[in-house]
Parts: structure tokens; sequence; C-alpha cells
């Protein structure tokens, strides 16, 4: 078993809007070519060319629909390592390989010890691990602990490879530990949520909810419809006949 | 944000060393051509970056993008030149030296020239470098030439530059940054990547409304305010039946129509004459209008002008009408009331009313201004911008329809008559458009090309009258592709999918070489692709010979097509070449600005491969091209397609690239040549922007100030104002011709359908397949729509990407479905006109009810792309491309006399794509588990290693990970040093001589 630090001042995540999530995937390879290359390199790729591809990747999008007919949704949802406070799949690591960060509240693994037995894998609730067969050891996301400090990068490329690389915008990294961090703010001024929170894991990453939908004219200030215009008796376009000027 | 280091003491290393080196330059793992940065380590690529200051991406990077690097290490990639020894389509080919594939090329090629230079079908896909590609065409004096619009969008292009002088993506944007309502229109995904999803992020932060009109509700449709599921091929009635609703509440902007469109011109009323539906002009041929304050005739672009819009007025004896009158009139019919078209179009009377109101709304009620000032093209000051804040977008969706051409130009009237065409708000224009409508080469190749000689122009161009046709005096076709003919006169991209078809019967002629790069022309790029199998195969069984006799193909990968060229020239990939993404081509341009780009090689290809621009100046140089050659016969670009782009000039101080011209580098747009230019552009981060003025942002096309630079440019040829075409008066002159007036005859067979289609105002149009098949029998819609993570048939060659998906699934909705009994995963058969497969289903709720759809180019045939034989691609994956037939059925009424058109746009030669219908049927159990058709599997190009079963890519450059030591079986070793791959060659791509880059 493998103790959890009793608490993180700074507490490094993510925030995802998937209001503005169109599914692109771009986060996702963008992630897979800087990690296959960083911390946790090689993220290997099974039959890659072939049947029953199989890869390691740190972050998905799932893509699916919601509801039936009219009020059916097409939701585009983004996951990787939430990077919880009460992280059950370091608590259940038998070697102390899969541990907290004490300084930033990232959950690493420590490549060395993993023995390779996937207690954590079962016992994450979101299923964000990945297991290397080939080196038979657990991987995952490492919020790009190799470029948010890497003083060999430009300062404003210090961030998430999924977050730099993100057409929509729908990505977001800092501190969640800090209330007006923009990403705290961001969170309270959209309503930003915890993944199943019941199950008390208490995650770092939020999710943005989809604003809501502009579905009638009232909602823009429109009419519902347009009335005919007054043609003064002169036909259908009568009220085209008044003085204009190039 | 910057985060101080932790003090962990976990031993992680926080910085590592990243890159040796990070070089720049443009990706091509689709069309959007953003900026990247390269970041190499140890001669290997460890990461690919959005350029953050580039004006397309500005910093992201896409899904593909992101994937370049299994892209460039891809086990597919040719690495020699290949000689067919087998039958055609065999895939058996021996590997050749250079010298001999030249040789052979030029013998081929130089037959050909001395004697008939139309023998040659010159036909380009995906590539960028059309400026290039169309000017050795011109010098080789083939009319056959295109690239690959014609089966792309060229509807979208052609109604965009014969109505507002630009059109949608590549010419122009919304604007993301004043929006306050975004209408999308059948956008598949794409076409541009990265800006459109930046642009609806923008939108959406700003609370701007999104409306996406497709059929199918994936990607941005899931992001949308609204999402209207449309019937295909229906929009354009829509669109009608909201500009019934606008006109007929007077919500039309009436100053905006007077000063930049052509709504006031006084229409020729006289059925039966040669002028009639022409403008009416004065002795110096002037357009006129009516002047409601004098009474009288005007000139129509007299700024003092008091224009009317309606009325009937005589003037010189003849009956005239303005353009508003005879538009507005139209719509204003019943026939386009909401109640009218909403059963057709899918959708509820009351959501049409509604999204009009809405418009209305947005347009009259929320109209901005930016405090701007600006000059008008008649010299006047106006103290700021107006905008009405709605901005449109359209695609494929609209494109690929053999109604797309009028379609698209009624979503640009309905642009136009809200006043959003190129206005803060709306709808802008990205240098160097707007152009005069249309832009103004004419069509080269008249004489059908002579021997030794160039075309007097480019073979593709504008035709603004029956008279720049490209037919014999008889009526017939000069092109093999039969563009510019009677059948689709305005086809200004040609029309590539038509070209194998006709060249296989002769029809019009037999061609001897067929010469094709980066199409894919015997799977997924081409419609009735079995046929089109066998028509690449098929011999004259009098001669033996193949009835195409020789194919040279391009390409960098093993493409399902490469096994049917007899000559193979491997091209690099997108990291190893020089290109330009030149203003003379299919520009990067923002509406703020024009901008050009390059490509210089990142890493050195290590195969026996070369960039194919070069090989095609080399083939130039060889055949004595004129713009290839020096008066000593020698090459005039011995240093490949570099010394081009430096060196070559199309007018005196125009050419390839833009910027840093002159003998100092300090001119931009004109100039002479610089020989290190290219240097220029690599330390520039490999582009070059130029910026407006505020004041020159918008009104592009009544803006004095922009007007004028775009002259100083060489943009437009003068600085005239560009006026919008409510009224097309070019397509009245084909009907005109249609109905027997003119000089040039329409052959009696196309009469009827040049009249028909010929309308100088949008029409709507049941698309041709759904009119001519028992829709009872085929009652469905069939499309495809392209991934955002993959292009074309690239995408699922990438080891990354195709984790994401290697097997498309027919979408089907789940009630229509439930209805026939079947079942999500079910097998079922899908049936057209034309062919039968088998594939499997997947049911959504997120989709027009009538409409099935794929994923385009998912489908592989065995063997092709190194693929395994058992990937889903080929094994389950499909293309709809068989059930397409590139040729109509005949006409049901027997009015065609047997004559079997095109599947095309009549208009412009579009390729209709997505008219295709279809019935469903569940499979029987034991068909279930594999695709069909499938085909004999593909052979590995001599010497190309097996694909690995294991990718371990990256390992090596994590030395604490592996202790130094080299990686085993990771795809770039098993490449390039690996059992059984070639020997590492020395670069074959020449090196400039003069950029001293």
């Amino acid at each position: 078993m493998t103790t959890l630090p009793t608490t993180t001042t700074t507490k490094l995540g993510l925030v995802i809007d998937l209001d503005t999530c169109v599914g692109c995937q771009a986060c996702v390879t963008n992630c897979k070519e800087w990690n296959t290359g960083g911390h946790s390199a090689p993220l290997t790729d099974l039959n890659p060319y072939g049947d029953k591809v199989d890869g390691v990747w740190f972050n998905r999008v799932h893509t699916f629909e919601y509801g039936l007919g009219e009020n059916a949704r097409t939701v585009n949802f983004p996951k990787s390592c939430l990077h919880c406070e009460n992280a059950a799949c370091v608590t259940v690591c038998p070697t102390g390989a899969s541990y907290k960060r004490s300084s930033d509240g990232i959950v690493l693994v420590d490549h060395d010890k993993c023995i390779g037995c996937k207690l954590c894998s079962w016992a994450c609730p979101y299923g964000a691990r990945e297991f290397d067969e080939d080196e038979g050891v657990m991987k995952k996301c490492t919020l790009c602990v190799d470029r948010i400090y890497n003083e060999n990068l430009d300062e404003v490329d210090r961030q998430p490879a999924c977050v730099i690389t993100c057409p929509s915008k729908a990505r977001h990294f800092g501190d969640l530990g800090d209330p007006d961090s923009d990403v705290s703010k961001l969170v309270a001024e959209r309503g930003g949520y915890d993944l199943m929170p019941e199950q008390g894991y208490k995650p770092t990453n939020k999710y943005l909810p989809p604003r809501p939908r502009k579905l009638t004219g009232a909602a823009i200030g429109a009419q519902e419809s347009l009335q005919p215009v007054k043609t003064n008796g002169k036909g259908f376009l009568g009220w085209v006949d008044k003085v204009l000027t190039r | 944000m910057a985060l101080d280091h932790p003090v962990e003491g976990d031993g992680v290393d926080t910085s590592p060393t990243v890159a040796d080196e990070v070089k720049y330059t443009t990706c091509y793992m689709c069309a959007c051509r953003c900026g990247i940065r390269v970041y190499v380590k140890d001669g290997q690529i460890r990461y690919i970056q959005g350029n953050k200051n580039h004006p397309v991406n500005k910093g992201v990077l896409c899904a593909k993008g992101s994937s370049g690097i299994m892209q460039h290490y891809s086990p597919a990639r040719l690495s020699k030149p290949l000689k067919r020894v087998g039958e055609r389509g065999s895939g058996e080919f021996v590997e050749i030296e250079w010298d001999e594939a030249m040789a052979l090329a030029t013998d081929w090629l130089g037959a050909i020239r001395k004697t008939d230079p139309k023998k040659l079908a010159f036909f380009t896909g995906r590539d960028q470098s059309q400026s290039l590609t169309g000017w050795w065409a011109t010098n080789f004096g083939t009319p056959n030439f295109a690239a690959h619009g014609g089966f792309c969008s060229v509807n979208m292009a052609a109604a965009g530059l014969y109505s507002i002088g630009g059109s949608f993506w590549e010419f122009g944007e919304p604007d993301w940054d004043n929006a306050k309502y975004f209408m999308m229109f059948g956008v598949a995904e794409d076409h541009d990547s990265n800006p459109i999803k930046t642009g609806i992020s923008k939108l959406k932060a700003r609370g701007a409304k999104f409306v996406s009109v497709n059929p199918t509700k994936t990607g941005y449709s899931a992001v949308a305010d609204e999402w209207i599921g449309i019937r295909p091929g229906t929009d354009g009635l829509f669109v009608f039946s909201l500009i019934h609703e606008l006109v007929k509440a007077g919500k039309v902007d009436l100053e905006y129509l007077v000063r930049y469109t052509n709504a006031h011109y006084l229409i020729i009323q006289a059925p039966g004459q040669a002028d009639d539906g022409l403008f009416l002009r004065d002795a110096d041929d002037v357009p006129l209008c009516w002047d409601q304050v004098k009474g009288a005739p005007a000139k129509a672009l007299d700024p003092e002008v008091s224009p009317a819009l309606t009325g009937e007025y005589t003037v010189n004896g003849k009956q005239v009408i303005p353009a508003f009158q005879l538009m507005a009139g139209r719509y204003l019919d019943d026939q386009y009331a909401p109640e009218a078209v909403a059963e057709t179009c899918g959708l509820t009377a009351d959501q049409i009313k509604r999204i009009a109101a809405e418009l209305a709304h947005v347009a009259f009620e929320e109209a901005i201004e930016l405090p701007i000032e600006w000059t008008d093209w008649a010299g006047r000051t106006h103290k700021t911008m107006k905008g009405r804040p709605i901005a449109m977008h359209a695609m494929r969706g609209i494109s690929a329809h053999s109604n797309g051409f009028h379609t698209c130009r009624a979503i640009h009237l309905l642009q136009m008559i809200l006043g959003t065409v190129e206005v803060p708000g709306g709808f802008r224009f990205k240098p160097p458009f707007p152009k005069p409508i249309p832009p103004n080469p004419k069509p080269a190749g008249k004489d059908g090309g002579k021997a030794n000689t160039p075309l007097a122009g480019a073979p593709l161009g504008f035709p603004t009258q029956p008279e720049d046709l490209l037919v014999d005096d008889n009526g017939n076709p000069l092109r093999i592709d039969k563009a510019y003919s009677w059948e689709n006169p305005l086809s200004s991209h040609g029309l590539m999918h038509m070209v194998i078809t006709n060249a296989w019967k002769g029809d019009p002629y037999p061609v001897d070489v067929l010469f094709m790069y980066m199409a894919n022309m015997a799977w997924n790029s081409t419609m009735n692709t079995k046929g089109v199998m066998e028509m690449l195969t098929d011999k004259d069984p009098a001669t033996g010979e193949y009835k195409i006799p020789k194919i040279i193909y391009s390409d960098a990968y093993a493409s399902e097509m490469v096994a049917y060229a007899d000559l193979v020239f491997p091209d690099t990939t997108y990291l190893e070449r020089w290109d330009c993404i030149s203003l003379l081509d299919r520009p990067i341009c923002e509406a703020d600005g024009p901008a050009d780009a390059i490509r210089q090689p990142v890493v050195e290809p290590g195969r026996d491969v070369r960039g194919f621009q070069t090989v095609l100046l080399d083939l130039g140089a060889r055949l004595g091209l004129p713009g290839m050659t020096n008066e000593d016969g020698s090459a005039k670009f011995p240093g490949g397609y570099p010394d081009y782009i430096v060196n070559h000039e199309r007018m005196p101080g125009i050419g390839p690239l833009a910027g840093w011209r002159g003998e100092n580098g300090d001119q931009h747009g004109r100039g002479a040549k610089n020989p290190d230019q290219l240097k220029k552009y690599v330390e520039n981060e490999c582009f070059w922007q130029g910026h407006l003025k505020p004041s020159q942002k918008y009104y592009k096309f009544a803006n004095r100030e922009y007007l004028d630079y775009a002259v100083e440019m060489g943009f437009i040829g003068h600085a005239d104002q560009i006026v919008l075409q409510i009224y097309s008066e070019i397509m009245q002159k084909f009907r005109n011709a249609a109905r027997g007036h003119g000089t040039v005859k329409v052959p009696e067979q196309h009469r009827a359908r040049v009249d028909t289609y010929f309308d100088p105002m949008p029409i709507w149009y049941m698309p041709f397949e759904e009119a001519s098949v028992d829709t009872t029998e085929f009652p469905m819609h069939a499309l495809t729509q392209r991934p955002m993570y993959m292009y074309h048939s690239w995408g699922s060659q990438n080891a990354w990407l195709r984790q994401i998906m290697n097997q498309n699934r027919l979408y089907m909705h789940a009630g229509t479905a439930k209805a026939q009994g079947i079942a999500d995963d079910d097998w079922v058969w899908v049936t057209s006109h034309h062919g039968r497969i088998k594939c499997q289903v997947r049911l959504i709720e997120g989709v027009n009810p009538q409409t099935v759809w794929t994923w385009n180019a998912i489908g592989k045939r065995k063997g092709a792309w190194n693929l395994k034989e058992d990937a889903p691609e080929a094994t389950k994956g499909f293309l709809l491309n068989h059930l397409i037939s590139e040729l109509l059925p005949e006409d049901k009424t027997g009015a065609g006399n047997g004559y079997r058109y095109s599947n095309s746009d009549p208009v412009t030669g579009q390729a209709a794509w997505f008219d295709l219908r279809v019935k469903v049927e569940k499979a029987a159990a034991d068909e279930f588990g594999e695709s069909s058709p499938q085909f004999p599997v593909l052979k590995r190009p001599p010497n190309m290693a097996e694909s690995p079963d294991i990718s371990r890519y990256g390992a090596q450059f994590n030395p604490d990970r592996n202790g130094g030591k080299p990686v085993e079986n990771s795809v770039v070793v098993k490449q390039t040093v690996g059992k059984g791959a070639p020997e590492p060659k020395p670069a074959a791509q020449p090196a400039p001589k003069k950029e001293g880059v």
C-alpha cells in the first residue's frame, strides 16, 4: 500500500470545456506524440498496422450520444487521468510505484518500481490507466511533467501538449488549488464540476458543462416568425419604393 | 503561466532536452496548410507542434498534424522508381534507377508532344502546386490538365467566383471576432480544419448563436446551438424559403444592394430575342439602371444616381425591369413558402420561419459599427464600418450535389440581401480575393493543342460567354474530361472523375499517356471503383494493348493506385521537401492580409525518392519545354523546385512567392527575384504575411484603399469596384445560346439542359439521381463525411490515426433501422442503381432519418498502404464509391437518345457524390463479418519491408529507460536499417544552388 500526501497546496490539473470540444482528437494524438518520446517513453503500439491494433494512450476522446430523438445530444468527452486527491490508484499500489507528488499533486508511476500487477487500473474509477504490455509496466498521463517545468521550452510552451494544441480552446491548465488562478475562476464562472463526485475520489480535473443552447427566437431576442411588411397598397414590393442612394 | 520548479525529490527529469534543433515548415496532413515547428533529435523527429505565429493555425494543431511523425515514418513509403513488369494491376514491379525512369517518361511524353500533345492527360490530385503543374501543362501544350477540384468543391468555388468574387474557405472566412449569428451548411468537419474549430470556440465564448445545417450531427454540428438535420440536396429550397420570408417581411438591406450588387441593373425583357435577359447597356456598353429622381435611365455605377429596385420601364423601345424585382418576384412565389418546402426539406415550417426571423433580428436589430474610417470606391469617406453580424460558411455538403452550383449561389444571394458579405460580423474575403467576377483568364486550348507548341494560356479559367468554351465547330468537347463543353460549361476545375472513363472509351478521343499525381483513382477518389479498376486494365482485343496505353503515377506511398501504373515516381514525404504555398495558386491568406508559405526539408529522405515538382521540372527540361529550358537547351531550373520557386516569374516582378522580393529583399508582392528569398522565408518561420490597414479590412470590393493596394500587389488588374452579382448575365448568355441566339451553336442534344440550368438567378431542382431512379426502391440518401482526424486515404496508413478508427460503419437513424428490423452492429447490404456493398451498421439518433452515411476513405484494399491483410480497413471497412456511377442513368423519357451524362453538376461538372440513393437491407446471419466487395490482395512493392508488429517509436529518445541502447523493431529502425530495408541513399533532392539556405 502506498500513502497519499495528506494534502497538496498546489493542485495542477486540467479544465475541459464540453461546450466547445468538437471531438477532433487533436489533444489525443498530440499527447501521444509528445509522450511517446517523453517521460514514459515509449507509448507502445501493438499491431500498429494490422488487426487488433492496441496502443498506449494517455488521453482519449469518447464520442457518444445521450438521450433519444429530439433530445439526443452528441457528446465529445475527453478523458485522461484526473489526478485525484484521494487517488485509489496510489493507495492500492503494493510497491510505491504509483504515487502522488506532494509538490504539485501530479499522480505518476515510477516505472522502475512497477511490477505490472494492474491493481491500480482496477482501482481507478475513471479507467485512466494504460498498461504497456510490451514493457510490462503501467503508464498514465503525467500532466506533461516533462513540459510544464521544462526550461528548454519557451515559457508559453510550458503547458501540457493537449492544452497547447487544442484547436477549439477547450482545454485549460493551471493550479486548481489556487482560488485566484485563471482555471479556478473559469470553473467558478462556468459551473465546472467533478466527474462522479459521489465516489469521493476528489478529482483535480474539472469539466465545464455545455452552455445553454439557444433554440428559440426569444433566446436571442428575436421573434418566432416575421410579419409581412406593409405594402401601402402598392403590391408585394411596395415597401421597396423609396429613394435609395449609391 | 510559468511554474516554479517543485522540490519533489522523485528523480523525475522535469527539464529534459527535447531537440537538437527546431525547424519550421508547413503541414501537409490535410489541405489546411498550418505552420508547424518540428523538433528534431538525433536526426529523427521528436515532436511536431503548431506554430503560434502562423496566420492559419496560430499555434494549435489538429489530430492529423499531430500525427505527422507516423505519416513520415510510414512503412508504406515508396523508396525507388518502379517499372511495371507483370500485368497492370498485378503489382509486379522492378525497381529502376532515376535515369532510366526519366528516360522512359521523356521518351513516352516526347513522342506525344511532337505529334499530338492532347494525348497526354495530366491530372493531379491533392496537389498543392497547381500553379506549377498547370503551367507545366501549358508549356507541354495539352489542354488536358486539372487537379482534384472537379470532384471536390468546384460548385462552391465557381458559385462564389461567379457571384461575389470569392468563395467560402480558401477565398474567404467568417468574421469570427464580430459575428453574432453563424450558419454553417454541409461542412464535413474540414476545410478549413483548425480555423473553424478556433472560430467556433470564439463565437461560443461570445454568446453568438451557431446554427448547423447538416443531415448529420457530428463534430461541429454536435456543439451547435441548433442542428438543422436537413434532407440531403434540399438546402437550396430551405434557403429560398428564408429569402421568401425575408423579402415578404421587408427585411432586406436595400442600401447594401444598390451600392454593392447589381440589384438595380435593368434587365431586358424580350422573350425570343437575342438580348432577352441581358443587362440594358448604353452606347458605351455600360450597364444602366433607372434613376428614380430623374425618372430616366442612368449609368448603374454612377455614385450620384438614385436607383430604382422595382418597376417596369421602357428604354429605347425595350421593356426593362430591375434585377431586384425579378429576384424578389421569384422567391416571393408561394412555392417557396415555408409550408410548401418544409416536408421536402425534412424540416418544419415553424423552424424555417423562426430561422428567418432570427436572421432578420440579428441583421437589422443588432447591426454593429466599427469606429474605423474608410473611403469607398467613389472616394467618399465613411466615419464607421457598418456590419450586419451574420456569418455563413458552406462546403462539400452543398457542393457535392448536382444542384450544388445553384444552391451555393442561393446562399450567396441570402448573404447579399442581408448585406453580410465583406462587412464586420459577416463573411470576409481573404486577399487576393475579391477578384473581378469571374476572375480574368479564360481557359486555353481552343485549338485542342498543337504539336511542339505551348498552349496560349493556362488550361483552367473562367468562361464568360459561349465563345470561350473548349468545343469544336460542331460543339463537341475538346478536352478529355469534357470540361468547358456544353455538358458542363463552367467547369473551372475540370472533371477528374471522368478522365479514366472517357480515356478508356476513347470519348471524345483516346489518350496515350495518363499522368497523375497524388490521386487515388483506383480506389477512394473515383466513382465506380470496380469499373474504373477494370478500365485501367482493359485491353483492346485487336492489338492486345491497354486501352489506356501508358500510366505514369507519382505518390509517396503504396496507395491502391500504384499497382495500376506502368511507371512510378516515388515522391518524398512532406517533411523532406521544398514546396511553396503560393498566391498564384491556392493561398493561405487571412481576411486581414495576404500570406504565403514554404516547406523546407526538415530531415533527409534516406530513400531514393525525389519531390514530384523537381521531377516535373527535370522532365520539362528533358522535353525541351519552353519555360523550363534555356536557349542553349540546358535546364532553366537545375536546382529543381527550390530553384524554380525563387527564379520563376509569372509576370515581371511576380513569382511563386510574394515575400522578400527585390534585390535587397525588401519588397513584397511585386519585385525582382531575390536569390536569398528562401533563406528569408526560413528565417521568418517559413511564411510571409502582409497586413492590411484597418481601413482596408472590410468592404474590400468597394474600398478605394484596398482596391489600390490589390492592384499594386498584382492581385487584380484594375481598381474598379467589384459589383456582386445577384443576377448573372453570364449565365443568361449561355441560356440565350441554347435558345438559338448568337454565333455559337449549341448541339441540339444539350439545348434543353443548358436552357434549364443556366438560369441567371438561383434555382432549385431535385438532384439528378433522385430524379432518375425509383425513390421507392431506393428510399435513402447516402453520404460520406471526412473525420476530423483523417485526410482522404492517407490517414489509415498512420499507426496513430488508425487507432482512432480503422473500420467505418454505416451510420443509420435508429428509428429507421428499427422499422426495418435492423439492430445495432448488424451487417447490411446497401444497393444503389449501380452497385451493391455489404457493411456493418451503427445506429444513431443524430442523423436525418432518410439518410445513411459513413466516413470517407477508411476502407482499404487488402495489401495496400502496407497494412496487414487482416487490417479492419480491408476486411470490414468499405467504400460507398462502389455504389456511385460516374454516369447518370439514361433519361427515362428517352429525351437524351440514350446518352448518359456524367454524374455531375450541369453547370460546373462538380462530381455529384452526395446525390446517391440507396436501399439498405439486413444481411443473412452467415454473411456477417466481412465487407463486400473484396478484391485480390495487392502485393507490396519490391524491397518494401513488411510493416512491423510493434512500434516503440519514441523509446530512442528516452535514454533513462533504455540505457542508451538502440531500440529494436521500432517503426523507424525497421524502415531505415532493419532487415530487408533498402540501404540508406544519399539525398536525391537537389540542393538549392543559389538560395544559400
